[in-house]
């Protein structure tokens, strides 16, 4: 860590790393019409037992930045520098070999859509089998025995019977269990959830998240979750990132960000969702204004072009300059010129909120 | 599932009766007339004439192929009573070829084979070659590996059979001798001569239909890759290889399977230009043969036969789409 103030405190072998740590990680896809700077310098830093959540818009980064920490990029499409720790090894400089142990292992991830994720000719009882022999020896027979155990720990009915149907022919919320008992079928301590109940209807997202927290606590698990639903963040996270155009804008704590967002970009996110328990499920509104191409970026502030105080900083300089992530509180940093007095009193204005510090 | 194994075996029955009854009112109305060929250069009308009353060819069509079907189940003897020497046609009797003094159905047996080695030679040779090249091409998607091989492909199945098969005998057997030429036996008589003559035919067959499997192969696989349970696959820290080859190309079986079976099934009939190059006593030769000589019951016979294979080929693609995609099964 050198120029950069975005990274949480890693110098040199003082302070212990976390379990997952990313530092400046940066993801590029080179295109027929330009370098795609998908994720620009994401640090973060995430214990055993807490949940993170990501969220921005669609197009952000979240699930490029999920997939840089599991190693599912082909080292030929992506370019990625920066550091993503698990458990101390860096996923960036990791060997496949020893990425391929990690993963389904000490790491898992759930996807969106539970139907396309799962392999359509294979039972979900042989998938599950595959996930457990895929990390060690384990006699065909006690895999089984694995498998049905981990399904019915899920919540899925009559699981030793069930083990041996194809997901199309389970429900929507059977299969999301299905996928996350497939996860964590070999007791992982990461998990990573790429927008896991989008697909689900609102009933069964709730139960869907109550089960994730619920084994988060049984298996003391790190959660990457990564949601487009601040209802979900506010109920399942301990802490948040905010992410726009690849970058973090804002991070802090759950409580924090709800109470004090300080940036604009985040005012919109929280301006969309007036009343949290009114609104739950709810997908975030549209923010006026597109989001920024990732091959060319805006000159100044990235989110110049939408934002609508700009003009509440004195000498142009969104236009100019890019804004560093800097502290707002202990642990707080976010990404804009904005003193932290205008940060308190346009946030009251710009979402509602009334001020909790 | 047994329902459906059971209705597409009725299917085909009828398909069967269809196309026998095509097949047989198509060639009744060709010129070529089997009375003629019963007495070669000794023809004169009033011979002739008795030939086509001795079998049964001044009756109605349907008398014909009533007779011609109870041949086929129960065989059928020529010249009954007729004072002339009695010709017996055994089940399952296809007609007989007069012009080679044989039953249609002792032909055909004995060119099946020849068809059958051919064919399964060459089958396993395209799908192993096709199949490997299209996993090897897509991984390599966008690369000098998927160049190379895709634009080979192309230029080999732009080329026609019997040019490649004509290249290789020229170039192999006369310009350099390295094969003997090709004279077939069986392969429980002499297996080394029968390897040595199927080489060059099962390659020239294999060339053409490789390349195509290259290209549908790696279609299917670009198209699995994509697929968000190959992601699912890595993430549970599978290998490549069992990403590729049980989760991706697994999942693209199907076109595959069925072209091949069809395929194959097409070539069981008889490969004509590859058979008449290489000198191979098979279905082929035999159909090309009995043209030639306007040998009808034995032209009737080899259509027949080469149809029901295609038809079979189409059932059996039915039923491996069931082993294969268990959502067809379970509709
Ligand atoms: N393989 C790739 N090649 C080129 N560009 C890519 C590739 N993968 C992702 N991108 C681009 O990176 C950007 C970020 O994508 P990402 O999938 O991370 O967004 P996201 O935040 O997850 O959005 P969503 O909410 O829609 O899932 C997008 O603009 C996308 O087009
Ligand atoms: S830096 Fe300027 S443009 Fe960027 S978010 Fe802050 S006020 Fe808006
Ligand atoms: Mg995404």
């Amino acid at each position: 860590m050198t120029a950069q103030s975005t990274g949480p405190a890693t110098a040199a072998g003082t302070t212990k790393r976390a379990f997952l740590e990313l530092d400046d990680l940066k993801v590029s896809f080179q295109t027929e019409d330009g370098v795609v700077r998908a994720v620009d310098g994401v640090s973060f830093a995430l214990e055993r037992g807490r949940t993170m959540a990501i969220v921005g818009e669609s197009g952000s980064g979240k699930s490029v930045t999920s997939q840089a920490i599991m190693g599912l990029h082909s080292r030929r499409a992506a370019k990625i520098t920066g550091h993503a720790w698990v458990d101390g090894v860096d996923i960036v400089t990791a060997p496949d070999a020893e990425l391929r142990a990690l993963r389904g292992q000490r790491m898992a991830m759930i996807f969106q859509d539970p139907l396309s994720s799962l392999h359509p000719f294979y039972t979900v009882g042989k998938q599950l089998v595959e996930a457990v022999q895929a990390h060690g020896e384990v006699p065909k027979a006690e895999a089984r025995r694995r498998a049905v155990s981990m399904l019915d720990r899920v919540g899925i009915p009559n699981a030793a019977r069930r083990v041996d149907d194809y997901p199309h022919s389970f429900s929507g919320g059977m299969r999301q269990r299905a996928m996350i008992a497939m996860a964590l079928i070999n007791n992982p301590a990461l998990l990573i959830a790429d927008e896991p109940t989008t697909a689900l209807d609102v009933t069964v997202q709730a139960q869907i998240l109550e089960l994730i927290r619920e084994l988060q606590a049984e298996y003391n698990m790190a959660i990457v979750l990564i949601t487009h639903d601040l209802g979900v963040v506010a109920e399942s996270a301990d802490d948040v990132t905010v992410m726009y155009g690849g970058r973090v804008v804002e991070r802090g704590g759950v409580d924090e960000i709800f109470s004090r967002p300080s940036m604009p970009y985040t005012w919109g996110l929280m301006s969309s969702v007036p009343d949290m328990e009114a609104d739950r499920g709810k997908r975030l509104e549209p923010i006026p204004g597109q989001p920024p191409s990732l091959i060319n970026l805006p000159k100044g502030c990235v989110f110049r072009p939408r934002c609508a105080y700009a003009q509440h900083v004195p000498d142009g300089r969104c236009d100019t300059e890019r804004p560093d992530l800097t502290p707002v509180d202990d642990g707080h940093d976010a990404r804009c010129f904005l003193t932290l007095d205008q940060k308190r009193t346009l946030a009251v204005k710009a979402t509602g909120t009334e001020e909790v510090a | 599932m047994l329902g459906f194994v059971v209705k597409r075996l009725g299917a085909m029955v009828v398909m069967l009766v269809g196309l026998s009854i095509t097949v047989f009112l198509l060639f009744s109305v060709l010129p070529a007339d089997p009375a003629r060929l019963t007495c070669g250069k000794s023809c004169t009308p009033d011979v002739v004439q008795a030939n086509r009353v001795r079998l049964g060819l001044d009756k109605p069509l349907t008398e014909q192929y009533t007779t011609y079907v109870k041949g086929i189940f129960a065989g059928r003897t020529y010249n009954e009573g007729q004072g002339v020497a009695e010709i017996d046609c055994p089940a399952p009797c296809l007609g007989y070829s007069f012009s080679q003094q044989k039953p249609v159905t002792e032909l055909i047996t004995e060119a099946v084979p020849v068809t059958m080695w051919l064919a399964l030679g060459s089958f396993v040779l395209w799908m192993a070659i096709g199949v490997t090249g299209g996993v090897i091409a897509s991984l390599n998607r966008g690369r000098w590996l998927d160049v190379a091989l895709q634009s080979t492909a192309l230029v080999l199945y732009s080329l026609p059979t019997f040019f490649v098969g004509l290249i290789m005998l020229i170039v192999v057997i006369v310009q350099f001798g390295l094969l003997p030429y090709p004279d077939y036996y069986p392969p429980t008589q002499d297996f080394p001569k029968f390897f040595d003559t199927m080489l060059l035919p099962w390659l020239t067959i294999a060339t053409a239909s490789a390349a195509f499997y290259v290209r549908l192969t790696r279609t299917q696989m670009v198209e699995t890759l994509g697929e968000d349970y190959i992601r699912t696959a890595r993430a549970k820290g599978l290998t490549e290889r069992a990403v590729t080859v049980k989760h991706a190309l697994r999942a693209g079986l199907t076109p595959i399977v069925t072209a091949a079976g069809l395929d194959l099934g097409l070539l069981l009939g008889g490969a004509i230009i590859v058979e008449q190059i290489f000198n191979l006593p098979g279905v082929g030769r035999l159909a090309v043969g009995s043209v030639i000589d306007s040998d009808l019951p034995v032209i009737t016979g080899v259509t027949l036969v080469a149809a029901t294979f295609i038809i079979i080929a189409n059932f059996v693609v039915d039923l491996l789409y069931m082993v294969i995609d268990p959502r067809v099964r379970l509709s």
